[in-house]
C-alpha cells in the first residue's frame, strides 16, 4: 500500500482537503438498515445489550422527524447516500509502527505523534469508523486512568459503561442523537479515578477520508469525586464536492468536587454536515468547562450543555466560531439549573465572512426551586463585510424568582479606522483583518493551552487570507 | 525630500484641501497651525493613506516617488509615520504583538530596501523585546503596558505615549504628529516632547499639528506654517507662532484676506 495523499485545492484554504487511497478490510453498503446494524454490533463482538440498545435508537431516528431549525441546509443529508460504518485495519496499534503506513503518514502530517511526544498524556487516533492508535501515559495507568476507545471499552469494562452509556444523553434526546445510538462506531472512554488529577491533556483526533462517509463517533468521560481531567479533540476531513456527515454524542459525568474540560477545535472540510450532541451532569461543587472551537464544516449545529444537578456546581461554555463562504455554525450552549446554589456563564463568540453565517443558539433554564442559581450570558458577533450574516437565539426559562441572570449581546463591524490604523503601523490589509479577528477571541484563546491557542490563531489567519482586497 | 504640491482632497464629494503647498527637508521641524475645520488633520491622513479621502489633484512626493497610489502600509514602509490625535481601540490585542508586527514589517522592508540585491538583516524576536523596553524606559512607560491591549482603557496621556513609542519603534523618516499635545497635562507634555525630541534627527523630517504655541515651548520649529480654509495662508519662522498667539487667528484671517 502506497500512501498518495492528493491535494485537493478547490475550496479555500483549507489545508487538510488531501485524501489517501482507500484499503479498508470492511466498508459497509452505502444505507442504512437492521442488517447494517447488525453487522456492525457483530464485527465488534459486542454483547446483547449494546445490539439491543441500537436497535432502539435505530426504530426511534426513522420516527423522528428532522428539526425544523437550525440550518435548512441539513434537509439536503441523504441517509440512504452515506457509508454508516468503514473499518480501516483488522486491529489497534498500540504504537504508531503497528498503525498502517498510510494512515500513520495521515496523522503525521495532522501533527499528531510530534504533539504527543509534546505535551500530551495520551492519544486516541479515529480514523474513518474506527480508532486505529491508542496510547496513554504509564504513570496514569498506574493511577487507574481509563483511556481506552469506546469499543474497547464496552469490552473491558462491561459494567461501568452500562451503568453510564446513554443516561446523560437518552438514545431519544433528538434525531441525530438516535442515529448516533444506532450506528455508533469509536469515540473515547474516560475513567478518572476519585482524587486523581490528569495535568496534562488526553486528546483524540478524528480523521474523515472516505466519500460520503459517516462517522458517530461516542464518548464518555467520568469524572470521580475530586479528579481533573482535560480531554482535547480536534478533526478534519478530505474535500469533496459531495457531502459528509459526523455526528457524535458526547455524555460526560462529573461526581463531586471534581472537574472536567473538554476543548474541542472543529476543522471538518466545507463539506461535512456536523450534527453533535453533547451533554455533561455536573454534581455537587463540580465544574464542567467546554472550550468549543468551530471553524470548519459546512453545517455545524452544536450546543454543548451542562445540566447542574446538585448545589455548588458549576458550568462554563466558552465558544468560538468562525463562518466563512458557504458556512453556517449554528452553535451556542444550555445550562440547566436543576439545584440551587447553581451557577453557569457562557461566553460566545462568532465570526462571519462572505456568505458565512454564525448564529447563537443558547438556552439558560431553571428549575422551580432552583434558588439562588447565578448564570450570565455573553454573545459578540463580528462581522467582516456588508455580506457576512449573523443572528441570535437566547432562549431563557426561568422558572424561579431569587436567581440572577445576566445577559449581554453585542454586533459589531470591523471600523475602517481600525484597518486603517494598523495599515498606518505597516500591517497590510489582511494582516490587519487577522490581528483584529483574533484580539477579538483573545478572551477565549487565552483560556487554550498555549499550543492549541497558536493552532486556532494560525488558523483563522488561513481563513483571512485571501478575504480581503 | 517630502513634498506636496497642490493638494486637493475630498471626503463624501466635500473639498476639504484647496491646494496645499508644503515641502518638508531632512532634518527640519515644521509647526502646522490653524483653527479648527481648516483642514490640518485631513492632511494628516490623506498623507498617511487614508481610504475616506479621495485625492482629486496634486501630488504629494517623498524621496522623490510618488506616494498617492500606495496603500497605507507601503507608505509606513517607506518611512512615513502618523501619530494619531485620537488613536483607535483594538481589543484583545496586546501592545506587545502589534508591536512586535508593526515593527517587523517596517524594519525588514526598510532592511531590505537597504540590502539591494543582498541579504537583508532581519530582526530577531529578542531583538524586539531588548528595543522595546528601551524605548518604553525612555518615555517613562511601566513595563505592563506591553500586555495591556492597544489603546484599550488608555488614558489620554498614555495613548500619546503610546503613539510616541511607536514613533520611537518604526524611525520614521518622516513623522507627523496630529494635535500629539492635546488632552495633556504639563507632566504627559514634557514626557512626550522630550521623546520627539530625542527621536528628531538630521535624517527625519516631522510635521507637528497644533492648535496651541504651548507645545512649541517644548519643541523648537524651524518653520511655522498656518492653514486656513483648506490652504496653507502663510509661513515663516518660529516668530510666525508667536505672532498668531498674540494676535489669533480671527485677525489672522482678516489680513490673509486683505493681501488675497
Amino acid at each position: 500500500m502506497v500512501a498518495t495523499p492528493k491535494p485537493q485545492v478547490d475550496i479555500g484554504d483549507y489545508r487538510y482537503g488531501f485524501r489517501d487511497e482507500e484499503d479498508y478490510v470492511f466498508k459497509s453498503k452505502k444505507g442504512l438498515n437492521r442488517e447494517v446494524i447488525e453487522e456492525i454490533s457483530r464485527m465488534k463482538g459486542e454483547p446483547d445489550w449494546m445490539l439491543e440498545f441500537r436497535l432502539k435508537s435505530y426504530e426511534h431516528f426513522l420516527k423522528r422527524p428532522m428539526p425544523n431549525w437550525g440550518s435548512p441546509a441539513i434537509h439536503e443529508i441523504d441517509f440512504d447516500d452515506i457509508y454508516y460504518y468503514i473499518r480501516p485495519a483488522e486491529k489497534q496499534g498500540k504504537t504508531w509502527d503497528e498503525v498502517p503506513a498510510y494512515i500513520k503518514d495521515t496523522f503525521e502530517k495532522l501533527g499528531i505523534p510530534e504533539a504527543e511526544r509534546k505535551f500530551l498524556a495520551g492519544v486516541g487516533a479515529q480514523y474513518e469508523s474506527e480508532v486505529i492508535y491508542h496510547s496513554l501515559r504509564e504513570d496514569l495507568e498506574k493511577q487507574g486512568v481509563i483511556f481506552l476507545d469506546m469499543d474497547a471499552a464496552v469490552r473491558e469494562h462491561p459494567d461501568i459503561v452500562q451503568q453510564y452509556f446513554g443516561t446523560v444523553i437518552p438514545y431519544a434526546d433528538n434525531k441525530f442523537a438516535a442515529l448516533n445510538s444506532a450506528v455508533w462506531s469509536g469515540g473515547s472512554f474516560i475513567y478518572v479515578p476519585e482524587g486523581v488529577r490528569v495535568e496534562v491533556p488526553l486528546q483524540a483526533y478524528f480523521r474523515i477520508n472516505a466519500e460520503n462517509m459517516g462517522q458517530f463517533e461516542r464518548t464518555l468521560i467520568i469524572c470521580a469525586p475530586g479528579s481533573y481531567v482535560h480531554y482535547v479533540e480536534g478533526c478534519t476531513a478530505p474535500t469533496y464536492s459531495t457531502n459528509s456527515l459526523h455526528s457524535a454524542v458526547v455524555e460526560i459525568i462529573v461526581q463531586e468536587g471534581a472537574r472536567a474540560r473538554y476543548t474541542t477545535i472543529q476543522n471538518w472540510s466545507k463539506n461535512v454536515f456536523n450534527l453533535v450532541t453533547k451533554r455533561a451532569a455536573a454534581y455537587k461543587d463540580a465544574t464542567m468547562e467546554w472550550v468549543d472551537g468551530n471553524l470548519g464544516s459546512k453545517v455545524t449545529m452544536k450546543y454543548p450543555a451542562v445540566w447542574l444537578m446538585e448545589p455548588g456546581a458549576r458550568g462554563e461554555v466558552l465558544s468560538v466560531a468562525f463562518s466563512g463562504d458557504g458556512q453556517h455554525q449554528d452553535a451556542g450552549a444550555k445550562m440547566v439549573h436543576a439545584a440551587p446554589h447553581t451557577s453557569s456563564q457562557i461566553t460566545s463568540k462568532s465570526i462571519s465572512k462572505g456568505t458565512g453565517r454564525s448564529s447563537y443558539r443558547g438556552l439558560v433554564k431553571v428549575h422551580p426551586g432552583a434558588e439562588h442559581v447565578r448564570s450570565n450570558v455573553i454573545c459578540d458577533a463580528l462581522l467582516l463585510d456588508e455580506t457576512s450574516k449573523t443572528d441570535t437565539y437566547p432562549y431563557m426559562e426561568i422558572e424561579e424568582e431569587s436567581v440572577s441572570i445576566g445577559h449581554e449581546a453585542t454586533v459589531s463591524k470591523v471600523a475602517e479606522e481600525q484597518i486603517f490604523y494598523l495599515q498606518s503601523r505597516g500591517l497590510s490589509e489582511t494582516e490587519a483583518m487577522s490581528m483584529i479577528v483574533n484580539g477579538f477571541i483573545e478572551p477565549i484563546a487565552k483560556e487554550l493551552p498555549l499550543e492549541y491557542a497558536v493552532e486556532l490563531n494560525r488558523l483563522i489567519q488561513l481563513e483571512m487570507e485571501g478575504s480581503v482586497g | 525630500m517630502f513634498e506636496i504640491t497642490n493638494l486637493h482632497a475630498s471626503i463624501e464629494d466635500t473639498e476639504i484641501l484647496k491646494g496645499v503647498d508644503l515641502t518638508i527637508h531632512k532634518g527640519e521641524i515644521h509647526a502646522l497651525m490653524g483653527p479648527n475645520g481648516s483642514g490640518k488633520s485631513t492632511l494628516a491622513n490623506v498623507i498617511a493613506g487614508h481610504p475616506a479621502y479621495e485625492v482629486t489633484e496634486g501630488t504629494i512626493l517623498f524621496n522623490g516617488e510618488d506616494i498617492l497610489e500606495m496603500e497605507p502600509d507601503e507608505r509606513a514602509q517607506l518611512g512615513i509615520f502618523l501619530a494619531f490625535q485620537y488613536p483607535t481601540v483594538i481589543p484583545g490585542v496586546s501592545m506587545a504583538n502589534f508591536l512586535r508586527m508593526a515593527v517587523t514589517n517596517v524594519r525588514n522592508a526598510r532592511a531590505e530596501r537597504e540590502a539591494g540585491d543582498g541579504e537583508a538583516k532581519k530582526m530577531t524576536p529578542r531583538e524586539f523585546r531588548k528595543l522595546m523596553r528601551e524605548k518604553m524606559q525612555v518615555l517613562h512607560m511601566d513595563e505592563s503596558f506591553a500586555t495591556r491591549y492597544l489603546n484599550e482603557g488608555f488614558s489620554g496621556g498614555e495613548k500619546k505615549r503610546a503613539e510616541i513609542l511607536q514613533m520611537a519603534l518604526l524611525e520614521p523618516t518622516m513623522a507627523i504628529l496630529d494635535e500629539t499635545d492635546s488632552g495633556l497635562d504639563i507632566d504627559a507634555l514634557r514626557v512626550v516632547s522630550e521623546g520627539v525630541n530625542a527621536l528628531a534627527n538630521d535624517e527625519m523630517g516631522v510635521l507637528l499639528i497644533t492648535h496651541y504655541q504651548r507645545l512649541l515651548n517644548h519643541i523648537k520649529p524651524h518653520f511655522v506654517h498656518i492653514m486656513m480654509d483648506g490652504r496653507v495662508v502663510q509661513s515663516g519662522g518660529p516668530e510666525l507662532a508667536h505672532e498668531l498667539e498674540a494676535k489669533g487667528y480671527e485677525k489672522l484671517r482678516a489680513e490673509v484676506a486683505a493681501t488675497a
